[in-house]
């Protein structure tokens, strides 16, 4: 498949022109038979290549000064081609292929719990509800690397605000779809499916926090948590969840999807913290994607600033 | 098994064994190590690692499976392999993805158990490749060297832990190589518990013998 942009586009220089092979090679674990050679790999087939899945409709935005500055931004491809989406398969390269046929639309996102005004609001109002605006964000992922992207969304707190939280309402819940028949991932127990995440009320309320609908200008590629997704910047990425079909006001802290898996691992917060590393590898340094050498993780991932004082007076060794 | 025959299976099992480093090249001139090139080549090497020093501990099973006796000259070329890679695997990690920061390598093989195992499993692969060659058996004695060589399938025991620990939540790919593993760890122990036995009989029949 030819990718094509828009004339316009002013990322076009970045953004793969050619076809390319993405896919990860197939690996057959059948070798030379009886001789109990047991590895070998076919080499890739490069007469049918898979491509991304685009997101590929332009969306009308303005630039935010909530943006970070400074920072170059990762090229579409490699946001694209280089995905942690275990619905769609837990190989980086898998989701881009995986996730092509995905349908995501129509789509209706549910808010609910302790709100005045439940909804059920499908994507072209929740694009109604703010006016779209470009955040670029740095994305550090708890496994050691990181990018730069420019984000399309809303802020999250214009969508509460809407439904009217009640007084009782301390903390955000979301919930990814769960739909086997699209989401191979979830055939298996990788994750406790669906997918679900929690924010503190206030995290959420936050100007930083959005939902993204797009990014680079266009709309979500299904790889990266199409049609809707989280971002809170200056936590690990896998709190950024993808693909949102409810997002309930709570009273309780609410479980979150890597917690439950390995609590000692994942906690509720999972800030960018370069002091606390993940049991089983350093997070005191990144690889940003595109760079050979590592760079040093900032505290809240360089938005202290903006976000140091929802955790002040928090142990965050404990609170991780 | 002709000797003609074995030197085009010999071809074979090089070419077999160097299709990873070769796809790795590929990639690389045509810039398709995906968008974290290090990670790849970390993950690769130490997946085509662990498969070789499998698939070269299967070989006595196949051997004596199938009775052809010619298998085992594949053995050792399976196993140097298997360190090429592994060492390969390792030159990436202090090269690519440290940069000879040592201070930060040492803290990472004391304090994560992932790493302190890898490092525990290329350690055994060392001498194992340095008495790899015929004289070395000679000068050991078959004996011995069958000895030491068995430190093979604790390197391995070790790879399948090392990967084990590292993935996050799908455990399939580690659970596949432990479960290959585990079936040749089960086979040896049946064989040698079974010529214990049979050992044993001999002993117990032969003094029963003796003192009639
Ligand atoms: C010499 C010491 C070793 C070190 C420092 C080391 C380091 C590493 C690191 C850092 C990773 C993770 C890469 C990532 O997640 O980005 C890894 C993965 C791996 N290593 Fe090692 N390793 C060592 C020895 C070995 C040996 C001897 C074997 C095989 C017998 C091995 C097999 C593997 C495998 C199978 C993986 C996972 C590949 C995957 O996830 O696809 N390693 N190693």
């Amino acid at each position: 498949m030819l990718i094509k942009k828009p004339e316009d586009f002013k990322y076009s220089e970045i953004t793969p022109k050619n076809v390319y092979l993405n896919r990860r090679n197939f690996i057959a674990a059948a070798g030379m038979v009886g001789v109990g050679l047991a590895a070998t790999k076919l080499i890739p087939d490069m007469l049918s290549p898979e491509t991304n899945a685009l997101g590929g409709t332009k969306l009308q935005f303005t630039k935010s000064d909530l943006s970070t500055k400074g920072e170059e931004l990762t090229p579409y491809k490699d946001i694209t081609s280089y995905n942690n989406f275990y619905e769609f398969g837990t190989h980086k390269d898998e989701p881009a292929i995986e996730a092509k046929n995905f349908k995501t639309s129509p789509w209706t996102v549910s808010i609910e719990g302790l709100v005045k005004k439940p909804q059920k609001l499908d994507l072209a109002s929740i694009m109604k509800v703010s006016p779209l605006e470009e955040r670029v964000y740095r994305m550090r992922c708890v496994e050691g690397w990181s990018m730069v992207i420019p984000w399309i969304g809303i802020p999250l707190n214009a969508i509460i605000k809407a439904a009217e939280p009640t007084p009782k309402a301390k903390y955000v819940a979301f919930q990814t779809l769960l739909d086997p028949k699209q989401m191979p991932g979830q055939r298996e127990e990788i994750l406790n499916w669906p997918y679900i995440e929690g924010l503190r009320l206030d995290e959420a309320m936050h100007p930083l926090t959005i939902l993204a609908v797009g990014l680079h200008g266009e709309t979500l590629p299904n790889q990266d948590g199409a049609p809707i997704r989280l971002v809170v910047p200056w936590k690990y990425g896998f709190k950024g969840i993808k693909s949102i079909v409810k997002i309930s006001l709570v009273e309780k802290q609410p479980p979150t999807a890597w917690n439950v898996l390995a609590p000692s691992e994942y906690g509720f917060y999972s800030n960018v913290n370069p002091d606390v590393d993940h049991p089983r590898w350093s997070q005191a340094t990144e690889r940003r994607i595109g760079e050979f050498r590592r760079r040093k993780t900032l505290m809240f991932n360089g938005y202290a600033d903006q976000v140091a004082k929802l955790y002040s007076g928090m142990d965050l060794t404990r609170n991780y | 098994m002709k000797n003609k025959h074995i030197i085009w299976l010999k071809v074979v099992a090089w070419v077999v064994c160097l299709i990873s480093l070769g796809d790795l090249l590929y990639r690389y001139f045509t810039q398709n190590l995906s968008a974290n090139p290090i990670e790849f080549v970390t993950n690769e090497t130490g997946q085509t690692a662990l498969k070789l020093l499998i698939a070269s501990l299967a070989i006595t099973p196949m051997r004596k499976l199938s009775g052809w006796n010619w298998l085992i000259r594949f053995r050792r070329l399976l196993g140097l392999f298997a360190f090429f890679y592994a060492f390969l695997h390792l030159t990436t990690f202090v090269v690519l993805d440290k940069f000879f920061d040592w201070q930060e390598m040492l803290r990472d093989v004391t304090k994560r158990p992932f790493i302190t195992v890898g490092v525990l499993s290329f350690v055994l692969m060392v001498p194992l490749a340095v008495t790899s060659m015929a004289w070395a058996i000679r000068k050991m004695g078959g004996k011995n060297w069958n000895l030491l060589h068995r430190l093979a399938y604790a390197s391995a025991v070790l790879g399948v832990i090392h990967f084990w620990w590292k993935v996050k939540a799908d455990i399939t790919e580690p659970a596949t190589f432990g479960a290959i593993l585990a079936i040749l760890l089960i086979y040896r122990i049946v064989v040698w518990s079974r010529s214990r036995l049979k050992a044993g009989a001999g002993t117990a029949a032969k003094a029963a013998l003796a003192s009639e």
